[in-house]
């Protein structure tokens, strides 16, 4: 598996540390909040689809910066890559 | 359907073996079951087994897409095992470890059951600790176990590299004696068989698409074979539970699927006669009666539905055979596979009732699926017969994560990428 860092350019699997589901990140419930109901639901479960999935995978081996990348669970193809927070 | 036995053997071969009856019939669904099971591997097989055998309910029918032991029961490293520590999970494994060691005689089929021992290896002081640990808490519950230090190591396990001058200098083993390997494919075949004998429909090519509901209940399922209706329905389907949990409308469960390889090589002589197991990396190795080695590691760690794997795991894997077992460097590879693992968030599985009126559910088997196929299908019968677990499954709930019950063996964390 290649994954295309915007930063480094095509890199091996090897060089890359994944770290989860990016939506299930995104959907962290408000530091403040003490609702242990969505605290549980943020920790423990999982959308897990057969297809498409956004997924965060850090470029350890290389520039370190942190990629969303959108890979296919069923062929393992590699669909958009940005960097993390680049659109912020 | 004859049962295997030395006379029937000479009696089919004097007459050119041409009269041996298929193991199970190819029967065409009905339109109403009492029970109906999604999933027509080791688990659904045993669980349809029980239920006619143990629980009296016979008017069962297994669904499986594919064909029987095209799943994960024909694609694991056939270990069986009950070397656990928690109370959560020991008597249920140390019960599947009795329904093995009977296995082949109740279901007149030889699953050959091996008890060849398992040996996980220590390199540190602190792993010898935690191996104590865990041998005393087994013996405790009831479970064989015992210290093996290097002098017996190097006449049992010849092939392994003790000397000293390794990365993970290996100080001794946690053994299991009882433990040991089993054929995985005989075991789907032994139970298909059983279950048939005792009336349940086993269904192949038979994929389900979708749940017939009343109301909240779940009644029935639309399938490619048509629409079926049940009283009760078991999903026993591993890899694929969200996929078939989604048809349900359960979008979320504390589970991923992630791909874990296993490989074999040539056949060679017996040179290994126990399982081992490497406590530096991560790696569980045997010798199958054909003689090639079987072994695996650690999962390739992201989500996954492709049943292959990619190459670093592959090259892992490879360094850890030859830290252990160095001699095996000439041994050529001669083919290996992924299964696709539902990787609970805290290691242990699931088997419970629900989560939806009508279901039942058989989920989260990480990497343990295998040794647990007959408990898993006892405890998983008498959930659905009865509607309450048995004492040994009672612990493996759906809601314990968020009940803050975890049964976290490993001890590592909230995420399925270790277990």
């Amino acid at each position: 598996m290649i994954i295309p860092c915007p930063f480094c350019g095509p890199r091996d699997l090897s060089e890359f540390a994944y770290c989860g589901d990016a939506d299930n990140l995104a959907a962290r419930p408000d530091p403040a909040s003490t609702d242990q109901a969505a605290w549980n639901a943020y920790a423990y479960d999982r959308a897990n689809p057969a297809g498409e999935h956004a997924e965060i995978w850090q470029h350890a081996g290389g520039c370190r910066r942190h990629l969303r990348v959108v890979r296919n669970t069923v062929t393992h193809a590699i669909g958009a890559v940005e960097m993390v927070g680049s659109k912020s | 359907m004859a049962d295997y036995s030395a006379l029937a053997i000479v009696r089919n071969a004097l007459t050119g073996n041409e009269n041996w009856k298929p193991a199970w019939r190819k029967p065409e669904p009905k339109t109403r079951y009492d029970v109906v099971i999604i999933g027509g591997g080791g688990h659904g097989l045993a669980t349809a087994y029980y239920l006619a055998s143990e629980f009296g309910i016979r008017n069962v029918a297994v669904l499986e897409k594919g064909w029987l032991g095209s799943g994960n029961i024909g694609r694991n490293t056939t270990i069986v095992r009950s070397n656990y520590m928690l109370t959560g999970n020991v008597p249920f494994y140390e019960h599947s470890m009795k329904l093995w060691e009977n296995l082949s005689h109740e279901l007149n089929y030889n699953v050959m059951f091996s008890q060849r021992g398992i040996i996980n290896l220590f390199h540190t002081p602190g792993q010898e600790d935690e191996a104590a640990r865990r041998g005393n808490s087994m013996i405790l519950q009831g479970v064989d176990a015992r210290f093996v230090r290097p002098p017996e190591l190097r006449r049992r396990v010849p092939a392994l590299n003790v000397s000293g001058n390794t990365r993970f200098p290996v100080l001794g083993g946690l053994e299991q004696p009882r433990a040991g390997t089993a054929r995985h494919d005989a075991v789907a075949w032994g139970y298909a068989r059983g279950a048939d004998r005792r009336g349940v429909d086993i269904i192949e090519n038979c994929e389900v698409t979708g749940f017939v509901r009343d109301g909240d209940q779940v009644t029935g399922v639309e399938t490619t074979r048509g629409r079926i209706s049940a009283g009760k329905i078991g999903v026993a389907v591993a890899g694929s539970t969200n996929r078939v949990m989604a048809l349900a409308g359960i979008e979320r469960l504390p589970i991923e699927s992630h791909v874990l390889q296993a490989f074999v090589t040539e056949s060679v002589k017996p040179c290994l006669d126990t399982v081992v197991t490497f406590g530096g990396g991560h790696l569980y190795i045997s010798q199958s009666d054909k003689g090639s080695l079987v072994f695996g590691g650690d999962i390739d760690g992201y989500n996954s539905y492709a049943q292959r794997g990619n190459l670093p795991i592959v090259e892992d894997v490879m360094s850890e055979v030859l830290e252990l077992f160095p001699a095996f460097a000439k041994l050529r590879l001669l083919r290996s596979w992924g299964g696709i693992m539902d990787m609970s968030m805290d290691g242990s599985p699931i088997i419970t009732k629900g989560p939806v009126p009508g279901l039942y559910l058989n989920a989260g088997w990480c990497y343990g699926g295998f040794k647990a196929t007959p408990a898993s299908g006892w405890c998983f019968a008498h959930t659905i017969a009865r509607d309450e677990p048995h004492e040994h499954n009672a612990a493996f709930t759906l809601d314990r994560f968020h009940r803050g019950y975890v049964i976290d063996e490993k001890g590592q964390g909230a995420t399925p990428w270790k277990h």
